[in-house]
């Protein structure tokens, strides 16, 4: 791989998403130019609407931007396709299989070509191993609890080997607890698979733990980029150690000022 | 099997209401309380057994009696132009005694007209699955051709079906083959159009999991539409067989040979009006029990809705 490829693995050069709504045209994005290295943790911030899960969507290939062009590894982006996997804001498990078969489907349909049965099925078991859920193999998604099915879609995802793991608001429906716990859990399988990741959040904590980069976006409609902030703290981090280290403190303070002194007009706008 | 059902009409028909009180009562349990009353331990709770006994006995019963109430009062009132309920009953005792009997073609136990009958329909119905059931996935599935195919299902589905049956006797020149194309046509557009329903509303997170695994076209089918669609295609298959049977008694009644319809019209040639009253609670009760077999089966095979 050459060099270009690990600092601009992912480009999205001057995108404007415009959406058709009943009233009209209503500009989501415009201007977003980013680039995410390899291996790097991206997470992207911003109040509600202000086009994050938009992006990353487009990133996904789910939709396609009105202007502007992604680039992933060189190519351009013009579908969704399982070297970019995605964990879904609601995990979108298929409520009729089971928790293996879920994983499963993701995993026959990426190495089923060129694999046996029997390493696929031990694919299958090592990605539900990854989350901690080989007991929950043969539940089906209606039996377990939300953080389990949150890490159903994850383990989905991982299992893909994805040369890029997208995430909207992974742990946004769960108590804080277990958002803590999975949010520990993602940290080391990511130090283990060397992920690039692209995290869509509203939690400040959760970007200033995990990411390398933290994207915030101005309110829409038509947001943007507004600033990026690189969070230089030592990997592995431990959530405890850090909640008194002053570059922390620095950083988490530096996002709470533009999301609530700078962009923090977002009630009175809407 | 028929026969042994109808035996005793009056009995079967209160078992029939029974059923439907408890479909209804469980299918409204479900949001309040659970299906079976808990009975936590075999403690001797008479008083709420009772209770239970009754709440779930004494209103069919009720409706029932109310019916026939309605009815002797109207056999009164006309004079017993219409039999009493009592006639009609010892009536059906004797047409149950032998519901398999054969004297030539236009006379025969009324248990041979109701499988004609549900034969007709079984044939009917089937192709008309058969059809009808892919036809809806291709059409939810691809907008060209659900853009294609509206205008002509909006056009056919509001014509009577009786008014196919002549198309039918053209086309077949029969009439058994005439009263199942008619079955055909007035069945299949549930099927049709709630199979395409189901396939337009499978939630767009489950198609974006298959668009991201970039799934085959047979995966998707299989995996993901076919279970999503499944109670919506069952609930189609439901509303079908509830058509058909409405339409088999009028067909039949048009184009004669043996069935219930042809037998209820028989009947009123020769003015015996028990045996009409008869046959109205034998297609009631067959009604009802096709109906209850498949919300049955659409019950068995409803995933539960998975809430985030």
């Amino acid at each position: 791989m050459n060099a270009s490829l690990t600092t601009k693995f992912i480009e999205v050069q001057g995108v404007a998403q415009t959406f058709k709504t009943a009233k009209g045209l209503f500009p989501a994005l415009r201007d977003i130019h980013l680039t995410i290295a390899k291996g790097e943790f991206v997470a992207l911030i911003g109040h509600s609407g202000c086009g994050k899960s938009t992006l990353l969507n487009l990133i996904a290939g789910l939709t396609t931007p009105t202007h502007g062009a992604l680039l992933c590894a060189n190519k351009e982006i013009s579908g969704p396709g399982p070297e970019r996997a995605v964990v879904f804001q609601n995990h979108s498990l298929l409520p009729w299989l089971t928790c293996f078969d879920n994983v499963h489907l993701a995993v026959e349909r990426v190495f089923g070509k060129t694999e046996s049965k029997a390493q696929l099925l031990a694919r299958t078991d090592a990605a539900l191993a990854l989350v901690g859920l080989t007991h929950a193999a043969q539940k089906r998604p209606g039996e377990i609890s939300g953080g389990m099915k949150q890490r159903v879609g994850i383990a989905r995802a991982l299992c893909m080997e994805p040369q890029v793991l997208l995430m909207d608001e992974p742990f946004g429906a769960l108590d804080a607890l277990t958002r803590a716990k999975l949010q520990d859990e993602l940290l080391e399988i990511v130090a283990r698979t060397h992920s690039t990741v692209v995290m869509v959040t509203h939690d400040v904590d959760e970007a200033v733990l995990l990411s390398d980069k933290i994207v915030m976006m101005t309110n829409g409609p038509a947001a943007t980029i507004g600033e990026v902030l690189h969070v230089d703290l030592p990997r592995p981090r431990k959530r405890v150690e850090l909640a008194e280290d002053p570059r922390y403190v620095h950083c988490r303070k530096a996002v709470i000022d533009f999301l609530y002194t700078r962009q923090g007009h977002v009630e009175k706008a809407a | 099997m028929v026969s042994a059902v109808f035996h005793a009409p009056r009995e079967s028909a209160s078992e029939a209401t029974k059923t439907i009180a408890n479909s209804v009562l469980s299918t409204g349990a479900k949001t309040s309380q659970p299906t079976n009353p808990p009975t936590p331990k075999p403690a001797r709770d008479w008083a709420a057994l009772s209770r239970s006994f009754w709440l779930t006995v004494l209103p069919p019963v009720l409706g029932l009696g109310l019916l026939v109430g309605l009815w002797a009062l109207v056999s009164a009132s006309t004079g017993r132009s219409i039999p009493t309920p009592h006639e009609a009953w010892l009536q059906a005792l004797e047409v149950f005694s032998n519901p398999f009997y054969r004297n030539g073609p236009n006379d025969q136990g009324v248990g041979w007209n109701v499988l004609a009958s549900l034969q007709r329909v079984a044939v009917g119905f089937g192709l008309a699955a058969l059809v009808g059931i892919p036809a809806g996935f291709v059409i939810g599935r691809f907008a060209f051709l659900s853009r294609m195919f509206n205008p002509l299902i909006s056009l056919l589905r509001p014509v009577s079906p009786l008014a196919w049956l002549p198309i039918g006797l053209l086309v077949f020149k029969g009439a058994n083959p005439a009263a199942i194309w008619t079955i055909f046509i007035c069945s299949i557009w549930p099927m049709v159009i709630n199979t395409a329903v189901g396939v337009q509303r499978v939630p767009q997170d489950y198609m974006n999991v298959a668009r991201v695994l970039n799934l085959s076209e047979w995966k998707i089918a299989t995996k993901i539409l076919f279970p999503a669609v499944l109670p919506y295609m069952l609930t189609g298959v439901r509303l079908a067989v509830g058509t058909a049977w409405l339409v088999i008694v009028a067909a039949e009644m048009l184009t004669g040979g043996v069935g219930i319809g042809f037998w209820v019209w028989d009947e009123w040639n020769n003015l015996n009006v028990k045996n009409i009253i008869i046959a109205i609670f034998v297609i009631g009760i067959v009604g009802l029990l096709l109906e209850y077999a498949l919300v049955k089966l659409a019950t068995a095979f409803t995933f539960e809705e998975v809430k985030s």
